[in-house]
């Protein structure tokens, strides 16, 4: 095959590749225009293009090309699209070429071929390992205002779009018998007989096409090419329905264990990243929890580079990477191609590149002997060959021109040349055997580490447990697919294996290449050279952590795929150490990088978390109320008349409309819990600090809860409607912490007792209505369905009844210090109820009001809410010590007794006003007393709960204060720091308004 | 990680919420040395490295507390039961 003479692309084959030429492609590369073909990557593209300058590396800027053909790739990272879509450090070898593709190059200024920071290279001294910790050790104020900014703007990768992602993701569960990780040649024998057998079949590749290796090498199975076998076999994978093929599908980590072998895996589905923007109704990306009870680990392996002087040179790639380009891509990767292998796989790139005509400088190989049919087949394609030779050096300002051969007698030489295939061997892809705290064994016979510890149920078959010839990878795919689908209780039948052509793959390790004053990169992404871990060697940094942690090695993006076992063998010779005796770092999930985008799926914004409605929601939005968040709950904060905008003055008229006459407050987020039962009283005198068992039916009682540890956890009512049957209130936060507390109490402290209990939150809704007014417009409005009279419904009376036909229930409990009701009524009624209400008291001038009215009116009456109930209180804390019954345990009786909790050094609930009125107070400043110097050693307490007090013209507040019930008319300092706020206070009873509770009582 | 509930079935550990030791029992209030029996139960637990009964609500299904049995080094679920006998 001869390239093809084509304008754009000069370095594209005619004829060869997966690749339809039928669909050209054009896209962008730092603003000049290319094309490319359906089938393409980024990277096959541009180097079809003849693009060898790709990026500027991390530390040095120094030019880098396309090193590999795989998501292994650290040097090919650029910025895909723009605008909020821009993407950074995207590895051009692994993103889908699409129509209109706008990429860029990263880490480079003002371009990428001249670069005014490549002059880092010359400053390298102060780039080496650890040069974090030297460097820039003083003065410390240095680090914020001069390093770190210097730093970010030379090094680095792409840069984030800093605008919201207006793409979604979406999350999504799959199980099946098999998952079959990889569909290179043994995923694809191990999916056939697992398939054949009629078990549950997930195939996942990273790749958008399956077929792995097949599809860059020329092999041959059963006559066949790798790429036709491949598409036969999807043929029959597809036809049937038991088989989930997940193209574009990264695993990216193994989870928790199950007793049956089955394992929970996270996996990352690629689903629009192919296309400019996704399809409609189409998310971006898709993770998957996949529950396997039988895994095949076919992931395949990575060529290692080998690290010599200028080892980075554009045009210097994997020979696996050459071949891909070549048999997949129809790509040549230069014109003048030379070798440098120390294995028999490497030797098939010469033959390769030779049967695509390119012109070949010479194979280099390492070792001294190889098998005479590799000199043979040398011979045919004409090509020179060095055996027992190294190449030392490699050169060429922004892509390679000549590299430096030290052959086998020692002396050395030149070869012009512009593409350098390297191959080191291969390391097996064992990430994912390791997730769950396996460990990696090496192997001398192929030198590399291998499975040791594979998680139960999970079969590690062909390149990724070592073996690295088709045969095997074929065979052990098929005999692990028949295994697993057996262990799932399928029945399979033996199959006949394809036969292949034989493969030589001898090999010898050769990590490092001595000789050369050119910097030797172990770790591309990171610029870490053999220099840095020989230093890390001498400094004593000699274990693979230290290594890793003190030089960076690794620790990319790319998570040292190409890197860390060349890094370990390195320290391994320089310190003398066995490779094994080293061992090797661990990976963690995730295998490549996953946005976090991925893992949040749908919920984003408000779709964080559920938003819950009330059924009067509709009415307090005609009704012009702005909402707040409590709980999962949306609750109207205020209601503004026309005209208003200060939400201060809307508050304050609520708040003295309800004083002066009545209001209404939708208080349907309140938790409740229906709770029956013979032993119901007893049950709830165990879980609350007071009596209850003595409430009679038909009356309500405040109530508090404490943790076991003595802390209150939560406050309410409950109310006796009938005998045995309860309903309790909780707040709104604690509704469903409330009821897992109860359940427990029920179903593990006391399952004895007869009681049964749930909750009836959403089924009911409830308005309060308060104020002077409220029995007038209840009478109005409830008519003769319940006389509501002080004599017949007295404070904290409680009554279930038939109202307009639909059941109700009225309770005479206040949180706003006011004569007060709360209507319930099912939630299928709020609406109906809340607009008779408002119809029943316009005589009166009925308000709404909104929970900020409702927030100033228990400050002012010194109620306790979640400001003050904030899990660090104690009942005696909240002044309602008095309420424990002596008569009875409850659950955290016993510690709340314990010492830390009754010193009377706590902070205690009190009140307090500034000293001069026209001041504002801030909730969170701090006390101190007066004089006393701002230090957290002074520290007297905190301010929980602050308003604006219609009724007294000046704010009001809560707070706990040390001693606080001692301090009545003492100054202290309010002080926020953080605000701004430094208020002079008088600490005062935390009953504002109406202490004697005439009002509510009246 | 999954919890074979034994009234809904195998189910998303995301259904679940966790509580801790399943032996926590309540010491008797009216011990002399209640104080002492009471601040041990709370706090000092057990934290063993390997299998743990420990209890779990299933908070997103039958409300149930269920006492399991996990294995804390791999999150291999051992078994399944109730914390108390049922009558």
């Amino acid at each position: 095959m001869k390239p093809a003479t084509h304008d754009t692309q000069p370095n594209r084959l005619a004829g060869a590749g997966l690749i339809d030429r039928s669909r050209p492609l054009s896209f962008q590369f730092d603003g000049k225009r290319y094309t490319g073909y359906d089938g393409d990557t980024l990277a096959s593209a541009l180097l079809a293009a003849g693009v060898r300058l790709v990026g500027r590396s991390f530390k040095y800027h120094r030019p880098r090309g396309v090193l590999t053909a795989g998501s292994e790739e650290p040097n090919a990272l650029v910025e895909l699209r723009g605008g909020a879509r821009r993407e950074a450090n995207t590895r051009a070898t692994v993103a889908e070429l699409f129509d209109g593709l706008e990429a860029r190059s990263q880490n480079r200024w003002p371009s990428l071929a001249f670069d005014v920071s490549a002059i880092n290279s010359l400053f390298s001294p102060i780039f080496v390992a650890g040069f974090y910790y030297k460097t820039f050790m003083w003065p410390a104020s240095f680090w914020e205002k001069l390093y770190e900014p210097a730093i970010r703007r030379a090094a680095g990768l792409g840069r984030a779009s800093r605008e919201a992602d207006p793409d979604s993701c979406e999350k999504a569960h799959a199980f099946c018998d098999v998952l079959i990780i990889g569909a290179g040649a043994a995923g694809l024998a191990a999916a056939l007989c697992a398939v054949r057998s009629g078990a549950r079949v997930i195939l996942c590749d990273e790749d958008f096409r399956l077929g792995g290796r097949l599809n860059g090498e020329r092999h041959e199975i059963d006559g066949m090419s790798g790429a036709a076998w491949t598409r036969q076999v999807e043929a029959e994978l597809r036809a049937i329905p038991e088989v989930r093929i997940l193209l574009r599908t990264t695993v990216f980590g193994v989870y928790d264990g199950g007793m049956s072998g089955a394992h929970t895996f996270g996996a990352l589905e690629r689903v629009s990243d192919h296309f400019p923007i996704p399809p409609a109704h189409q998310p971006r990306q898709r993770y998957w929890k996949i529950v396997a009870k039988r895994t095949v680990l076919a992931a395949g392996a990575v060529e290692r580079p080998i690290v010599f002087g200028g080892n980075d040179r554009p045009g210097i790639m994997l020979a696996s990477g050459v071949r891909t380009y070549l048999n997949r891509f129809g790509v040549i990767p230069g014109r003048r191609a030379t070798l440098f292998t120390t294995s028999d796989d490497g030797w098939k790139t010469a033959f390769d590149l030779a049967s695509a005509g390119v012109q070949l400088a010479a194979i280099i190989d390492a070792r001294a002997a190889v098998a005479p049919v590799l000199l043979d087949a040398a011979r045919r394609i004409d090509t020179r060959v060095l055996l027992g030779a190294q190449v030392v050096e490699a050169s060429g300002a922004r892509g390679l021109q000549r590299i430096t051969v030290r052959e086998r007698a020692g002396q050395l030489s030149h070869v012009q040349t512009d593409t350098l295939a390297v191959s080191g061997g291969w390391n097996p892809n064992v990430a994912l055997c390791t997730h769950l705290g396996g460990r990696a064994r090496w192997s001398e016979t192929i030198a590399a580490f291998v499975p040791g510890d594979v998680p139960r149920g999970m079969a590690v078959v062909g390149a990724a447990s070592g073996s690295f010839s088709l045969q095997e990878a074929l065979r052990q795919g098929a005999a692990a697919g028949a295994e697993a689908a057996e262990a799932t209780g399928f029945r399979t039948v033996q199959q006949a294996e394809p036969h292949v052509s034989a493969e030589l793959s001898a090999a010898l390790p050769l990590w490092y290449v001595s000789g050369s004053k050119s910097k030797a990169f172990v770790d591309f992404q990171h610029d870490v050279t053999r220099a840095d871990v020989a230093l890390a060697a001498r400094e004593g940094f000699r274990s693979v952590e230290l290594l890793k942690r003190y030089t960076t090695l690794g620790m990319a993006t790319d998570q040292g795929k190409t890197s860390s076992i060349n890094g370990h063998a390195i320290m391994a010779a320089l310190t003398e150490r066995a490779i094994p005796e080293l061992g090797t770092t661990t990976s963690r999930p995730p295998y490549t990088p996953v946005a976090i985008a991925a893992f949040a799926g749908g919920h984003r914004g408000r779709h964080f978390k559920p938003t819950r409605l009330t059924s009067a929601h509709a009415w307090a939005e005609e009704r012009g109320a702005t909402f707040m968040e409590a709980g999962d709950w949306l609750r109207a904060q205020w209601f503004a008349a026309p005209g208003e905008t200060d939400w201060l003055a809307i508050v304050t008229r609520e708040v003295k409309a309800v004083r002066a006459s009545v209001g209404v407050c939708d208080v349907s987020t309140l938790g409740k819990i229906d709770i029956q039962g013979q032993d119901a009283a007893v049950f709830l005198d165990r879980v609350y600090i007071n009596l209850v068992s003595t409430l009679p039916v038909g009356k309500v009682r405040y109530g508090l809860m404490l943790r076991e540890d003595g802390l209150v956890l939560d406050d309410g009512t409950s109310a006796h409607l009938a005998p045995h049957h309860y309903l309790m209130s909780t707040t709104t936060a604690n509704a469903a912490k409330v009821m897992r507390h109860l359940e427990h109490a029920r179903q593990v402290l006391w399952p004895e007792l007869d009681v049964q209990m749930v909750s009836v939150t959403e089924q009911w809704a409830q308005f309060a209505v308060a104020g002077p007014n409220a029995r007038h417009l209840l009478a109005r409005l409830l008519d003769d369905a319940l006389d509501v009279s002080n004599t017949a419904f007295p404070y904290l009376a409680c009554a279930e009844f038939s109202w307009r036909g639909v059941p109700a229930r009225l309770f005479r409990i206040s949180f706003s210090g006011e004569l007060a009701y709360e209507l319930a009524v099912p939630a299928r009624y709020g609406d109906a109820t809340v607009r008779a209400i408002m119809a029943a008291g316009g005589d009166f001038g009925v308000v709404p009001y909104g929970i900020e009215a409702l927030n100033i009116m228990r400050i002012e009456k010194g109620h306790v809410t979640g400001n003050e109930l904030n899990g660090t209180t104690t009942a005696t804390d909240l002044g309602l010590g008095r309420m424990m019954s002596k008569k009875k345990d409850f659950i955290g009786r016993v510690l709340s007794q314990r010492a830390g909790l009754t010193d009377p050094y706590r902070p205690a609930l009190i009140g307090i006003r500034p000293a001069e009125k026209s001041q504002r107070l801030y909730a969170g400043a701090h006390f101190l007393n007066a004089g006393a110097e701002v230090s957290l050693a002074n520290d007297q307490g905190y301010v929980t709960s602050v308003a604006y007090s219609p009724m007294l013209g000046h704010w009001i507040g809560l707070g706990l204060l040390a001693r606080g019930q001692e301090r009545m008319g003492e100054r202290v300092r309010a002080h926020s720091p953080t605000r701004g706020g430094d208020v002079d206070v008088e600490v005062v009873p935390s009953v504002f308004f109406d202490p004697e509770g005439a009002r509510l009582q009246s | 990680m999954r919890i074979q509930c034994p009234f809904c079935g195998e189910r998303d550990l995301s259904e679940f919420a966790y509580l801790g030791d399943a032996d926590f029992r309540r010491p008797d209030p009216a011990a002399p040395d209640a104080e002492t029996r009471f601040f041990e139960a709370v706090y000092l637990r057990d934290n063993p490295a390997g299998p743990h009964d420990e209890l779990w609500y299933h908070a997103s299904g039958c409300r149930s507390w269920l006492r399991v049995t996990r294995d804390t080094r791999t999150h291999e679920i051992l078994a399944v039961g109730f914390p108390a006998p049922r009558s």
